[in-house]
């Protein structure tokens, strides 16, 4: 197929139903309005496809669990403030080891913080997601082609290891346009088995619960969910790296891009500068760091956030690199001269 | 230059580049004549033509825009200075000892007819006056790659509006990815629009010093990314 022009929450909802989904719940929010306009407009069309706004982020996560306990692919979206919304709803997804897809289209916060980007929700996506013991698998795009990509990714591993998946973009990546393929692939639509959706007394009834009246059982279900998990961090961590740079910069998302500009312009002044941009933020690419690290002095962490990913860099480097930090907050995207200031400090703090 | 009349509406699908358009198209008039630009966009939260608030200030172009556009308040405000703008648009300006330039208002709507729903509040003044409303295609946009699509938009942006396109603007292009050849293998696209809709092709655009024949508007991009 010939490329497109597309937004970055368009490109995101276009690959959800290009992946099997059939069915979309949502409340509206600034700056990802577009993925909720887009399958109000296209899923009812689609054979099974269903679209409803829902009445609150709390009502569309719940349907999101009734519709994944039946058997149907799904995706909600929504921005920082209806992410937290949902978050109850997201712990008894993966109480119930339902898979399905969650979108956050940062914008900045706490509270209504604003509507212009941020990537403050690292924390949240990656360590807090709802209570309980849990994890939800997140993925970093950093382009509108990686919008759509990681869509159709994120599907896969919800599927493959029955939990809920969270794409973590920022308001930027959800705004801007950029040219996206789609592939021909085609991904199965059929419901997933285990769904509760009727056995007609041909197979044993499917139960959907997170609430385990026997200890036990819950400690069983527990330790078995943590084994997939076990197997997530093990097979599903990416990450897009230089290697061999003496001053690493590592940053996701919108940042990544400013970064990769910053790192560009850095060589080009002859510093031996490499960027290392996680595709994935749980698991945190900590084979991938390790080795983009090889020849490091020091590394910059770069974010939309008073720095939310320089713990996991820390601990992945098992603390044997200085680990400095330089991010924008309120909706301020940094320029790539900002970083680059930044790199030739830490380049003679470091001899690097 | 271009015959305009002196009430210019900017239209088209979200995405088809109107705001890096309406600016190019503000920025050409400015040269010789007065110049206000009206940004009606109440459904995009970014990339708006607010953002060239500094760019129109150092080239005498008056932007009118609700004091809430990029600000961190989410709702749909138009500001109290767009009816007046629009009542007033396209009367000569006086420049002193005399003299008077025309004068010309450029109103960016917001993407879609939902985004063209802003202009209805404001076309019983504007259906009474002399206007233009350019309808911005783009052949590699999502949706509106077959001209029946981009067709079925256009009216229902009439329909929204209660205002009829009287020229097309081609604006295809794939961002960064634009080749001369990619821009001329929208010519039939964009004239088949124009035929269909029985209006004129007014442009076709392209950014400044691409080698292709079929560009007559060249255009720089303003509208984009930090990075870039």
């Amino acid at each position: 197929m010939e490329k497109s022009l597309m937004k970055g929450n368009e490109a995101c909802a276009e690959a959800a139903i290009r992946a099997g989904c059939k069915c979309y719940f949502g409340y509206p929010i600034t700056p990802q309005n577009e993925i909720t306009a887009y399958m109000s407009k296209c899923l009812p069309k689609i054979e099974g496809g269903v679209f409803v706004q829902a009445e609150s982020e709390i009502g569309a996560v719940n349907m999101l669990y009734g519709c994944a306990g039946s058997g149907v692919r799904c995706m909600t979206s929504s921005s920082s403030p209806g992410i937290s919304l949902k978050a109850e709803g997201i712990s008894y997804l993966a109480g119930a080891d339902l898979p399905c897809v969650i979108v956050n289209i940062q914008r900045g916060g706490p509270g209504l913080g604003t509507i212009q980007p941020s990537q403050a929700d690292y924390w949240q996506a990656t360590k807090a997601m709802g209570h309980g013991d849990l994890r939800i698998p997140t993925l970093a795009p950093n382009s509108v082609q990686e919008m759509v990509d990681m869509t159709t990714k994120a599907f896969k591993i919800a599927e493959k290891y029955r939990t809920p998946v969270m794409i973590l973009a920022d308001g930027l990546l959800g705004q801007m346009m950029e040219p996206v393929n789609f592939s021909d692939e085609t991904l199965s639509c059929e419901p997933y088995s285990f769904g509760a959706n009727g056995h007609g007394n041909k197979r044993p009834k499917n139960i959907i619960n997170s609430l385990y009246l026997d200890p036990l059982k819950l400690e069983e279900r527990i330790n078995e969910r943590f084994a997939r998990y076990e197997k997530i961090r093990l097979n599903e961590s990416a990450a897009d790296y230089d290697k061999g740079a003496k001053i690493v910069v590592a940053a996701y998302g919108s940042t990544a891009r400013v970064a990769r500009s910053a790192v560009d312009k850095a060589r080009a002044e002859g510093i031996n500068a490499g960027l290392f941009r996680p595709q994935t933020l749980w698991p945190f690419p900590e084979k991938q760091i390790k080795d983009a690290t090889v020849n490091a002095k020091a590394v910059l962490v770069s974010e939309m956030s008073m720095g939310q990913m320089v713990d996991d860099v820390k601990m992945a480097l098992e603390f044997k690199l200085p680990v400095e930090f330089f991010g924008r907050q309120g909706g301020f995207v940094p320029n790539p001269d900002e970083i680059l200031a930044k790199i030739k400090e830490m380049e003679g703090k470091y001899n690097a | 230059m271009m015959n305009l009349k002196n009430i210019i509406i900017v239209t088209g699908h979200y995405g088809s580049g109107k705001t890096n358009f309406s600016a190019n198209l503000a920025l050409k008039l400015a040269k010789k004549s007065a110049v206000s630009v009206v940004d009606l966009d109440i459904v995009n939260p970014f990339f708006r033509t607010a953002d060239f608030k500094d760019l129109f200030a150092g080239n005498n172009i008056s932007l009118i825009a609700s004091k809430y556009a990029n600000s961190s308040l989410d709702i749909p405000a138009l500001g109290f200075g767009i009816s007046g703008a629009v009542k007033n648009s396209g009367d000569r300006t006086s420049v002193g000892n005399g003299t008077s330039v025309s004068s010309y208002t450029i109103i960016d709507t917001g993407g879609d007819d939902e985004g063209a729903k802003a202009l209805g509040r404001y076309s019983d003044i504007l259906a009474n006056r002399q206007y233009e409303m350019l309808y911005v295609v783009n052949m590699y946009r999502y949706h509106t790659r077959k001209p029946e699509e981009a067709l079925e938009l256009l009216c229902a942006i009439e329909t929204v509006s209660g205002l009829k396109c009287t020229g097309i603007v081609n604006n295809s292009h794939l961002c960064g990815e634009t080749t001369p050849e990619i821009i001329a293998a929208s010519l039939p696209y964009a004239n088949e629009i124009a035929g269909k809709a029985g209006v004129p092709l007014l442009f076709t655009v392209g950014k400044r010093g691409i080698n292709c024949e079929s560009v007559d508007f060249p255009a720089e991009v303003l509208v984009k990314t930090t990075w870039q």
